[in-house]
């Protein structure tokens, strides 16, 4: 509440105003409130105590001591390859592909309105998915796919953006027309699932449930790049998130250029996306839930709600890992299946405990 | 806190400017009786076209003269089965979607996004996979299952709290309920390639290979959701008026909540029991159908009914004819041909919010 009352004097201060217009926004919010901080950092204990454990385990299992000193560095050398070279950049892509998918669901949500609403609903996964499914039972490898799919979500977000525009792009338009791109590029990528051969679609129903098996350092690179320019930018559009949330002509009225905002904060947000299905494929439930479940803990979009929003949703990803690796060896599941199964019951509580607090 | 839905007040046309767009009661009488005929069209259609097309009066003889002939066989055991099953299903699919619609006030809500397809794609996967059964006409059981399991936890979910099952938390836990059965399916079919190879067809949506005796198990379930829907209009009336008001004028909301879900779980369940898992009609039909009709339930049921149906026969009938002699699920072809169409609908204005 303090922070609410803190911004609005802010923001009728005329000189700040003039700033913001010319200058654009290139602030970022820091006031935290208690509980978001201490639920960041537990969030943090949790990834990083996760990714150690994640790393620890599996056919060589490996004490967690020398698993930190290994990955950081400084280790004996015996475990090495195992480490740096396998597990490392798995880990790290769960960690990254949770942020993503995540942060892009939150942008989502706030920009149109609507909870129902993530890249998966609005045609911007499918995009991802038609292209990756296309490549892989033409060239029958996944190698090219992460390029493939990155520019499938764009492609899709950018014909979702010419579609909706209509002198603006008003937040219920793009909703309808997001899912009618999604059901469009859905029912190719299922036309292409029923008329190619059985073992070429089994790998490309593999890639669509979203698995981070056999992660590269390379990819890992492409990820942390995505992430280190996204995220940044999302949160220096935030404060336009904020404004475009009070509804059009306010936000017009406070300064806000709101279409060029919005094309922005859509951009942002479908490259997020876009960035961790090209790493793991279209892992569901992340971007549509755990927004919702970090405004339950939490309340509104603040910078720091969007931090731990990202947070939570790489714990979701990193648990659901290492559920999908060794809760059922010597079979490996892709950890697409695991992310609702691990989710679901988490958010249906986090549901019902709103509930009974709210009534 | 949950995120409540707000109606977009960015782009809200005035309610005068939407009420003058829709039809008057007179021409919307006569535009339901021509639309009775597109529906008598399209069925003719479908009986005629396919991998060997006939002409109208073979279509209609293999019903008044029945003389035997291939011809013949072809319209009544082939296409009429589907034929009859798109009606049913089209209808079916579009009128679940207006009930939702209308009790949600949620663009988005369509029997598919509270677990119906998933439900009974769960059940018919896992049945498969586990139980090894073959023939799509055993699926019927499955699938009516399924949906209706997947249907009642999904309400039994938003309905815990004080509030009962508001809209909001209907759509969120059907959210839920659906993702978590797509990656229960999801993990059978990358286990389980065999599942995968029999089942691909099924869960493209199609009318392929069903028989009436089927279809005639599910019909009295069909029927009376009908029968609920039509019974409610009123109510959906005072519904979309929001849950506030429809309270304060008396309504009973929860009753008329709890009704809603009962017939789209008929509705829908048995749609997907006769032809699979087919997305968009629920959502689509109701939103091009309010485009024009306005948003009187009264003429949004039986227009959305009508055409829920032509837009199932009609992806049918052309998903047999662009593949020819081969053919293209229908649950494919009503989202290729749906689509484009809801994006100009949407983009030409015609679009009412709820």
């Amino acid at each position: 509440m303090t922070a609410l009352r803190a911004g609005a004097r802010r923001r009728t201060e005329p000189a700040r105003l003039r700033t913001v217009r010319r200058a654009g926004p290139v602030r970022i919010s820091f006031r935290y409130r208690p509980r978001v901080l201490v639920t960041g950092a537990f969030l943090t204990l949790v990834a990083a105590g996760l990714m150690a454990w994640t790393m620890s385990l599996g056919e060589i299992r490996i004490p967690l001591a020398d698993v930190l000193t290994t990955s950081l560095g400084f280790g004996s050398g015996e475990h090495d390859f195992v480490v740096r070279t396998l597990r490392l950049p798995r880990t790290l892509a769960a960690f990254g592909v949770g942020v993503a998918l995540a942060t892009s669901g939150a942008i989502f949500q706030s920009l149109v309105g609507n909870p129902l609403v993530a890249p998966d609903i609005i045609g911007v996964t499918s995009g991802a998915g038609l292209v990756a499914v296309v490549l892989i039972v033409v060239f029958g490898t996944p190698a090219v796919v992460p390029v493939g799919a990155f520019l499938g979500a764009l492609g899709a977000t950018a014909l979702l953006y010419l579609l909706t525009w209509r002198g603006g792009i008003a937040g219920y338009r793009l909703v309808l027309v997001g899912i009618a791109v999604h059901a469009l590029l859905t029912a190719l990528t299922t036309l292409v699932l029923v008329r190619f051969p059985i073992d070429l679609v089994s790998s490309a129903v593999l890639w669509l449930t979203g698995t981070l098996y056999a992660t590269t350092w390379e990819q890992v690179g492409w990820l942390a790049i995505g992430l280190l320019a996204l995220v940044p930018a999302a949160l220096v559009l935030l404060p336009r998130l904020q404004l475009l949330e009070l509804g059009n002509d306010t936000a017009a009225a406070l300064g806000t250029r709101t279409q060029t905002a919005r094309a922005g904060l859509l951009l942002v947000a479908a490259s997020l996306a876009a960035v961790g299905v090209a790493a793991a494929g279209p892992v569901g439930f992340v971007a549509l839930v755990v927004p919702h479940a970090a405004r339950m803990l939490m309340g509104p979009l603040t910078s720091g709600v969007f931090v731990v929003t990202g947070l939570l949703g790489a714990v979701l990803v990193l648990g659901s890992d290492l559920i999908a690796q060794h809760a059922f060896s010597p079979v490996s599941l892709p950890v697409g299946v695991v992310t609702a199964a691990v989710g679901a019951p988490y958010f249906l509580f986090l549901l019902w405990r709103t509930n009974r607090g709210v009534s | 806190m949950i995120h409540t839905a707000r109606p977009d007040q960015r782009s809200t046309p005035p309610t005068a400017r939407r009420a003058a767009r829709a039809l008057r009661p007179a021409l919307r009488s006569a535009g339901l009786l021509a639309s009775l005929g597109v529906l008598v069209g399209t069925v003719l259609a479908s009986l005629r076209f396919g991998s060997l097309p006939l002409s109208t009066a073979t279509a209609i003889e293999a019903f008044t003269a029945f003389d035997g002939s291939t011809e013949h066989l072809i319209v009544r055991e082939l296409r009429l089965p589907r034929t009859v099953i798109g009606l049913g299903v089209g209808a079916a699919l579009a009128v679940a979607g207006v009930a939702l619609q209308a009790v949600t006030r949620n663009p988005l809500a369509s029997p598919e996004i509270l677990g119906v397809n998933a439900g009974a794609a769960f059940a018919v996967v896992a049945a498969v996979h586990l139980l090894g059964i073959v023939s799509p006409s055993a699926y019927v059981w499955f699938a009516f299952a399924g949906a209706f399991v997947a249907m009642v936890v999904v309400f039994l979910i938003a309905s815990a709290g004080r509030d009962g099952a508001t809209p909001i938390k209907l759509a969120l836990s059907g959210a839920v309920v659906t993702a978590l059965l797509t990656s229960w399916i999801s993990a059978i079919l990358v286990l389980d390639e065999r599942t995968l190879d029999q089942v691909r067809f099924w869960l493209a949506g199609s009318l392929v290979g069903r028989d009436l005796d089927a279809f005639a198990e599910i019909a009295p379930f069909l029927l009376v959701g009908l029968a609920i829907g039509g019974a409610m209009v009123r109510q959906f009336d005072t519904m979309s008026l929001g849950e506030s008001l429809a309270a304060g004028l008396g309504q009973r909301t929860r009753a008329v909540r709890a009704l809603t879900v009962l017939a789209v779980v008929l509705l829908a369940g048995a749609a997907v029991a006769a032809a699979g898992p087919i997305a968009f009609i629920g959502l689509a039909v109701p939103h091009a159908v309010r485009a024009v009709v306005g948003p009187s339930h009264g003429w949004l049921l039986p227009y959305a009914a009508i055409y829920g149906a032509v837009l199932l026969l009609v992806a049918d009938v052309l998903g047999r004819i662009v593949a020819r002699p081969s053919e293209i699920e229908v649950g494919i072809m009503t989202a290729i041909i749906g689509a484009p169409f809801l994006v100009h609908l949407v983009r030409s204005r015609r679009l009412s919010q709820l």
